[in-house]
């Protein structure tokens, strides 16, 4: 890749994303437009895929809402996402939870990660 | 016609909008260009502006062209494009940037499209394939070519062939970004071509 191309992909890289992982439970809030106002949305669920690198790199984020699984897939450096919290670390053995789509109710848990994670450690 | 840019296609990525969209964008270094030679209506028939684009070795350029690049008193351009009916008003040796482009505006993109080879009808002009089984063997064939009263093919059938590798130009692309300081232009979608390749940007002729 040219390095011209690298520098303005670059430039629209966050910094403060947090550290987090498929698995994880995280509040991101989402910026909406309505009728000409702009407010904040909060999203909660799991995250059930991370992918891409870059600008290009998203995430799949998933709850069940009122018995029904909704999915919405951002860009990790998206302007929209006001705000990302992690809420809990995941004890999980695979990069792509998919097979949750499949579980419901108390089957369609992630175990939470007991020790605190090492910072460095990425 | 009207204004345009001889530029370098340096590869795609994605950019945030203002509103937090993300767009694909190709980025092209486009320019400086000088202004090679003025071409009028009363020495040359019609108003014209060649442009050139990237700096060449002295050596490597004939003896006519050197004369061509001293008359307009500029160092030796690898391409020399002409653009008709130039809207702004220039001198030969003025250098042309991407500032004769705003952002938001659309433009048409003229490329040498990336050369595929031998393809077959399906590829080249998108022809149905036939059932892959019960029987079947008629998988990727072109079918036929025609009456058999005709007695022969008529011109221009659509067949197998060199696909590719041919100038193609992209209407109406959105300029999403304009890098002044390093003359790059982003625009909307894909262009014609491999990266580094030479593409002309013109504003839209349809838009």
């Amino acid at each position: 890749m040219s390095e011209i191309i690298k520098e303005i992909e670059k430039l629209q890289l966050r910094d403060d994303i947090p550290d987090f992982r498929p698995g994880d439970t995280l509040r991101i809030m989402v910026k909406i437009v309505e009728g000409g106002k702009e407010r904040l949305q909060a999203f909660e669920g799991i995250v059930i895929s991370r992918q891409g690198t870059g600008v290009r790199e998203t995430f799949t984020i998933r709850k069940v809402s009122h018995g029904v699984g909704v999915e919405r897939i951002f860009p990790v450096h998206s302007p929209r996402i006001a705000e990302y919290k992690v809420l809990a670390r995941g004890d999980v053995r695979r990069a792509k939870l998919y097979y949750l789509r499949q579980r419901r109710g108390k089957a369609a848990r992630v175990k939470t990660k007991r020790e605190v994670r090492n910072q460095n450690d990425n | 016609m009207g204004k345009g840019l001889i530029g370098k296609k340096l590869g795609m990525t994605q950019v945030f909008k203002d509103d937090g969209t993300l767009v694909p964008v190709t980025v092209i270094q486009a320019g400086p260009n000088v202004v090679v030679q003025k071409k009028t209506e009363e020495t040359d028939g019609y108003n014209a502006l060649q442009l050139g684009f990237e700096d060449k070795k002295e050596f490597r350029t004939n003896k006519p062209l050197k004369g061509h690049f001293k008359r307009a008193g500029v160092s030796p351009k690898k391409h020399l494009v002409e653009f008709r009916d130039f809207p702004e008003d220039l001198k030969e040796g003025d250098e042309i940037t991407v500032d004769i482009f705003a952002e938001g505006e659309l433009v048409d993109v003229t490329g040498t499209s990336k050369g595929k080879g031998f393809a077959g009808t399906i590829k080249r002009h998108n022809f149905a394939r036939g059932p892959m089984s019960h029987g079947s063997k008629s998988h990727r064939i072109p079918g036929s070519i025609g009456a058999v009263n005709a007695a022969r093919v008529f011109k221009g059938q659509k067949m197998a062939g060199r696909m590719g590798n041919e100038r193609v130009t992209v209407q109406n692309l959105e300029i999403v970004k304009i890098d002044k300081e390093k003359n790059l232009i982003l625009v909307k979608g894909a262009v014609p071509g491999v990266r580094n390749s030479i593409v002309y940007i013109k504003e839209a002729v349809k838009a």
